[in-house]
C-alpha cells in the first residue's frame, strides 16, 4: 500500500511540466490515479467486507519499533473509496475551473499531494504515521487554500487553517504518543483492542483531551469551526475536495477509528457529544444567514460534522451506523451542491444569492444536480440523505432521548431550509431585478451561459451516486456494515431499507422537512419586508454573534503573538555588543550554573582540595594571572599589548612544564607573531579611553569567571579514563611511523581537522589582506 | 596544582570578559586574545594536566615510557592555538578599519551605522 501512496507523490512531482505539455489532457490523465486506485479498492472489498482486514507493512526506523505499517478495514474502505472516488471527478472538474490559470500545474500537484495524504490517514495503521500524514494534509490544505497567493485575504485565511489544524496536529501528536505508551504499542489496531485497559489508566483523560483536540480543530468544530468559511476563498474544487468531503473528515474519522479505545466513559459521552450537539446547532443556524453559496455550504458542513461528532459520541452500534450512513451521503451531497456553486460562480461570475436567479434555463444539467443533491440534504426519499437521517433519529431516539433527538430535528429542518434555498433561488427563481444600487462591474451578475460537460458532469455523477446508492440499500448496506464492524470491533449487519414501516424516525423526518421547507418559504418569499426581516433575525444576530467569537479571540492572540515577538527582539536584539555579550555571559552562568548547584553536587564535594602546589607552580599561575588582569585593565594602547603578551609567556611556561613540548613552541611562535602584528596596527588602533566600567560590568565577568572555575573543578571530579589517547599512542609508531605523538595525530590521525584549520587560517589571511589593502574608492567599489 | 589551574582558568576568563565589556573597540582584541588564552588551558587543565614528560617515543621503542602527558589535548590546543591567531588577526584589522570609516571608539557608536 505504502507504493500505491508513493505513486500520488511521484506523480504530483511530474504534474507541473505534464501541464505545460498537456494543459488540455492532464487533469484526465491524472484522475486515472484515483480511477486505478478505486479499481484496487474494488478487488480488496470482497475480503473487507467479508471482516478481514488487508495489511501491508514495512520497516521505517526499526530502532524506534516504528513500522509503515497499513491496514484496510470496512472504515478505511469507506473513506478511501469517497477520497478516490470524489477525488477523480474533482480533478476532472478542476481541469475545466482552472482553464487558462497558469497556477493549474499546481494547483493538481497539491490535490494530488492531498489525495495521496489523505488516503495514508485512512490507510494507516501507525500513530505516529498517522500524524505525519495528518500535518501533510494541513500544509496542503494551506498551499491550496493560498492558490491565489498574490490576494491577501487569501494568505491570512491559508495561515489561519494552517495555524489551527496544524496546532491541533499537534495535540494530536501528544495524545498519541501517550495512548501508544499506555497500549505499549504505536499500532492503532493495538491500542484499538485495549479499550478496557486505556480507559483505566491513569492517561486516558489527557490522551483525551489532546486527541479531541486535533479532532476538533481538523474537524472545524466549536470553537475552532472559524478556518473552515474562511477557507472558502480556496478556488471551488479545494472546498469541494478537502473542506467537505474529505480532509474535514479527518477528525471524524480519528473519533472513529480511536472509538473503541476510547468511547464509552461519561467524559467521552459529555465532551464529544456536547461539542458535536453544539457545533451542529451553530453550524445550521449560521448556514441559513449567509448568501454567498459557499458559505451557505460551509457552515452546513459544519453542521453536519458537529452532528457526526454527536453520533459517534453517543456511540451506541444504531449511532455509529448513522455516522457511517451520514458520512457517504453528506460527502456526496456537499461535493455535489459545492461544483454546483462553482460551476454557477463560473458562469455567471457571482455566488450572491441575492443577484442569481432562473439560472434553470441557461444550466440545466446544473439545475438537475443542485436540485438531486438538494433534496438528498432534505432527507427526502429515495434518496441517500433519506436513509441517513432515518438513521440519525432511530439513533438519537434509541440512545439518548428527546432532548438530544429535538436538538437533531431542529438542526435537520435548518439543514433542511438552507438545501431548499440553496437549489430553488438560483435556479427556479425570479430573474434578480437590476440592483438599486450600481455595484462595480466585477460584480455584476454576467448574461449566465451553458456550462462545459466538466463543469456539470461531476457534480451529476455525485448526485446521481446519492439516488443510486439511495434507491437501492442493498448496495449501500455491505459498505455501512464494514465501516460500524471496525469502529465496533465486531461484526454487524446494518439492516438500510426504504420503509421501515410508520414509526417515530420517519414521522420525525417529516416533521423536520415540513418544518424546513417552511422555512425555506419565509426566506425565499416574495414579500420582500417579510422576508429581509427574517433573514435578518438569522443573519444580524448569528453575525454579530461570531464576530465576537473564536474569530476576534484567534485575531487577538495573532497579534498578540507578534506583538511578543516585537518586543523580545527589541530586548535581546538590541543591536548594542555590549548587551549581547552581558546575556550571552547571565544565561550561561544562570543555565549552567543552575545544572551545576543542583544536579551535580556530588562531584563538587569531591573536588580536589588545592593542596601545595609548589613555588613554581604558584609563581607561574601568579604571572599569567597578573599579567591578565593587567591587560584587561589596561589605559594605553602599548600597556595592552604588552601585558597580553606577558600573559601569553606565563601561558607558554605553563606549557612546557606540563609535558607540552610541542604546544608550548607554537604558543611561543604565535605569541611572537601576535606581538609583531599588535605593534604595526597598534597606533592605528583606537585610545582606550572610555569612562569607567560599570560595577555590573566587573560583577558578571567574575561571574563567568567564576563558573569557569566552577565547571573546571567538577570536570576534575569526574574525569573519564583517557581510552582515546591510548589508541593514538599505540598507533603513532606502528601505524603512523611517527614519533611525536601528538605530530601524528595533527597530520596523520586527523589530518582532514588540520585541513580545515588551514582553510580557516587561509580565509583569515584573505580577510586580513582584503580589509588593509582593498579600499573602495570614492566613485565606487572597485 | 588543578585546583590552582582552575582558579587561574577562571581569573583569565573574567578578565576576557571584563575588557570585552569595555566600551572602547580596541579591548575587544585584547578580550578575545585573552578568551583564547584561557580556553586552551582550560582544555588542557580539563584534560588532566600533570607535569610529565612530552609524548614521544624513544628511538627503537614502539611506545613513550609512562609517565607521558596526554597527546590528544595538546593536539586539541595546538590547532586552538593557530585559529585563535587568525581570529585575532581578522579582529584586529577590523576594528581597525570600523575606526578609520566611522571614528567610532565606542561600541556604542556603531549601533546605527549602515554604510
Amino acid at each position: 500500500m505504502l507504493g500505491l501512496l508513493l505513486a500520488g507523490f511521484a506523480l504530483a512531482l511530474l504534474t507541473p511540466s505534464l501541464h505545460r505539455r498537456l494543459p488540455g489532457a492532464t487533469p484526465w490523465l491524472l484522475a486515472l490515479y484515483p480511477l486505478c486506485l478505486l479499481l484496487w479498492l474494488a478487488v480488496q472489498a470482497p475480503t473487507v467486507l467479508g471482516g478481514q482486514a488487508v495489511r501491508s507493512s514495512v520497516s521505517w526506523v526499526p530502532a524506534l519499533d516504528l513500522h509503515l505499517s497499513f491496514s484496510l478495514d470496512g472504515l478505511s474502505l469507506l473513506l478511501a473509496g469517497l477520497i478516490c472516488g470524489v477525488g477523480a471527478l474533482i480533478l476532472v472538474y478542476a481541469g475545466a475551473y482552472l482553464a487558462g490559470d497558469p497556477l493549474a500545474g499546481r494547483h493538481h500537484a497539491l490535490l494530488l499531494c492531498f489525495m495521496a495524504s489523505m488516503l495514508g490517514i485512512v490507510l494507516t495503521d501507525d500513530a505516529v504515521a498517522l500524524f505525519a500524514f495528518w500535518e501533510l494534509t494541513s500544509l496542503t490544505s494551506f498551499l491550496l487554500i493560498g492558490h491565489e497567493h498574490e490576494s491577501k485575504g487569501a494568505r491570512r485565511a491559508a495561515l489561519c487553517a494552517l495555524l489551527v489544524t496544524s496546532g491541533g496536529g499537534l495535540a494530536l501528536l501528544a495524545g498519541l504518543l501517550l495512548l501508544a505508551q499506555a497500549a505499549g504499542s504505536p499500532s492503532l489496531s493495538a491500542i484499538a483492542a485495549q479499550g478496557e485497559a486505556l480507559r483505566a489508566h491513569p492517561h486516558y483523560l489527557p490522551a483525551l483531551a489532546l486527541v479531541l483536540l486535533g479532532a476538533c480543530t481538523k474537524s472545524a468544530q466549536v470553537p475552532f469551526h472559524f478556518w473552515l468559511p474562511a477557507a472558502m476563498v480556496a478556488p471551488t474544487p479545494v472546498s469541494a475536495y478537502l473542506h467537505s468531503a474529505t480532509m474535514v473528515k479527518a477528525g471524524v474519522y480519528l473519533l472513529a477509528r480511536l472509538h473503541p479505545a476510547l468511547s464509552g466513559t461519561t467524559p467521552w459521552l459529555l465532551c464529544v457529544g456536547g461539542i458535536g450537539g453544539l457545533t451542529m446547532l451553530v453550524g445550521a443556524a449560521l448556514a441559513l444567514g449567509q448568501t454567498d453559496l459557499k458559505l451557505i455550504l460551509a457552515y452546513s458542513t459544519i453542521s453536519v460534522l458537529g452532528l457526526l461528532v454527536l453520533l459517534l459520541g453517543l456511540g451506541t452500534p444504531l449511532a455509529l451506523q448513522a455516522a457511517a450512513t451520514y458520512l457517504l451521503a453528506h460527502a456526496l451531497y456537499k461535493g455535489a451542491l459545492f461544483l454546483v456553486a462553482g460551476a454557477v460562480d463560473h458562469e455567471t461570475g457571482t455566488r450572491d444569492l441575492d443577484r442569481l436567479g432562473g439560472l434553470r434555463r441557461a444550466m440545466p444539467a446544473a439545475a438537475l444536480a443542485a436540485a438531486l443533491a438538494a433534496l438528498s440534504m432534505a432527507g427526502v426519499p429515495p434518496l441517500l440523505g433519506y436513509l441517513a437521517k432515518e438513521s440519525l433519529y432511530e439513533a438519537t431516539l434509541g440512545a439518548a432521548g428527546w432532548s438530544v433527538t429535538a436538538a437533531a430535528a431542529l438542526a435537520s429542518a435548518l439543514l433542511c431550509a438552507v438545501a431548499a434555498v440553496f437549489a430553488w433561488r438560483p435556479f427556479f427563481g425570479p430573474v434578480p431585478a437590476p440592483a438599486p444600487v450600481p455595484v462595480p462591474v466585477h460584480v455584476q451578475a454576467q448574461a449566465p451561459h451553458r456550462a462545459p460537460a466538466p463543469l456539470v458532469g461531476p457534480p451529476l455523477v455525485l448526485a446521481a451516486a446519492g439516488l443510486l446508492l439511495g434507491a437501492l440499500p442493498g448496495l449501500t448496506a455491505p459498505l455501512v456494515s464494514a465501516a460500524t464492524s471496525a469502529m465496533l470491533l465486531r461484526p454487524r449487519q446494518v439492516p438500510l431499507a426504504l420503509w421501515h414501516g410508520l414509526r417515530p424516525p420517519f414521522l420525525l423526518g417529516l416533521l423536520s422537512l415540513g418544518t424546513g421547507l417552511l422555512i425555506a418559504a419565509a426566506t425565499v418569499v416574495q414579500d420582500e419586508r417579510g422576508r429581509r426581516r427574517l433573514v435578518r433575525l438569522f443573519r444580524f444576530s448569528w453575525a454579530r454573534v461570531d464576530r465576537w467569537g473564536p474569530a476576534r479571540l484567534y485575531e487577538h492572540a495573532l497579534s498578540g503573538l507578534f506583538a511578543l515577538a516585537r518586543w523580545q527582539t527589541a530586548i535581546l536584539q538590541s543591536g548594542q555588543l555590549r548587551r549581547y555579550l552581558l546575556i550571552v555571559i547571565a544565561t550561561a552562568v544562570g543555565l549552567v550554573g543552575f545544572t551545576l548547584l543542583y544536579l551535580d553536587r556530588e562531584d563538587l564535594r569531591r573536588a580536589p582540595g588545592i593542596g601545595w602546589p609548589g613555588a613554581r607552580g604558584l609563581l607561574l599561575t601568579g604571572l599569567v594571572a597578573a599579567a591578565a588582569f593587567g591587560a584587561a585593565r589596561a589605559q594605553s594602547r602599548m600597556a595592552g599589548v604588552a601585558a597580553l603578551s606577558l600573559a601569553g609567556t606565563g601561558v607558554v611556561l605553563i606549557f612546557t612544564v606540563s609535558g607540552a613540548a610541542d604546544v608550548a613552541m607554537t604558543q611561543a611562535l604565535v605569541e611572537t607573531l601576535t606581538v609583531i602584528f599588535l605593534v604595526q596596527v597598534v597606533y592605528r588602533l583606537p585610545r582606550l579611553s572610555g569612562p569607567p566600567a560599570p560595577a555590573a560590568d566587573v560583577v558578571f565577568a567574575a561571574l563567568g569567571g567564576g563558573l569557569m572555575t566552577a565547571l573546571l573543578l567538577a570536570v576534575e571530579a569526574a574525569r573519564a579514563p583517557r581510552t582515546i589517547s591510548d589508541y593514538f599512542v599505540a598507533q603513532s609508531q606502528t601505524a603512523a611511523h611517527g614519533r611525536n605523538v601528538v605530530n601524528t595525530i595533527l597530520v596523520d590521525f586527523r589530518a582532514l581537522d588540520t585541513l580545515g584549520e588551514i582553510t580557516v587560517l587561509t580565509l583569515a589571511g584573505a580577510g586580513v589582506y582584503a580589509l588593509l589593502w582593498l579600499r573602495p574608492s570614492a566613485e565606487g567599489p572597485r | 596544582m588543578d585546583a590552582l589551574m582552575a582558579i587561574l582558568v577562571g581569573v583569565v576568563f573574567a578578565c576576557g570578559f571584563y575588557a570585552m565589556l569595555r566600551r572602547s573597540i580596541a579591548t575587544l582584541i585584547i578580550g578575545l586574545s585573552l578568551l583564547g588564552n584561557a580556553a586552551n588551558l582550560l582544555v588542557l587543565t580539563a584534560a588532566g594536566l600533570r607535569s610529565g614528560r612530552a609524548p614521544l617515543v624513544p628511538p627503537g621503542a614502539s611506545a613513550p615510557a609512562p609517565p607521558f602527558a596526554d597527546p590528544l589535548p595538546q593536539a586539541l590546543v595546538l590547532t586552538s592555538i593557530v585559529i585563535s591567531f587568525g581570529v585575532l588577526a581578522f579582529g584586529a584589522v577590523l576594528v581597525q578599519r570600523v575606526y578609520d570609516m566611522l571614528g567610532a571608539e565606542d561600541v556604542h557608536g556603531l549601533e546605527e551605522t549602515e554604510t
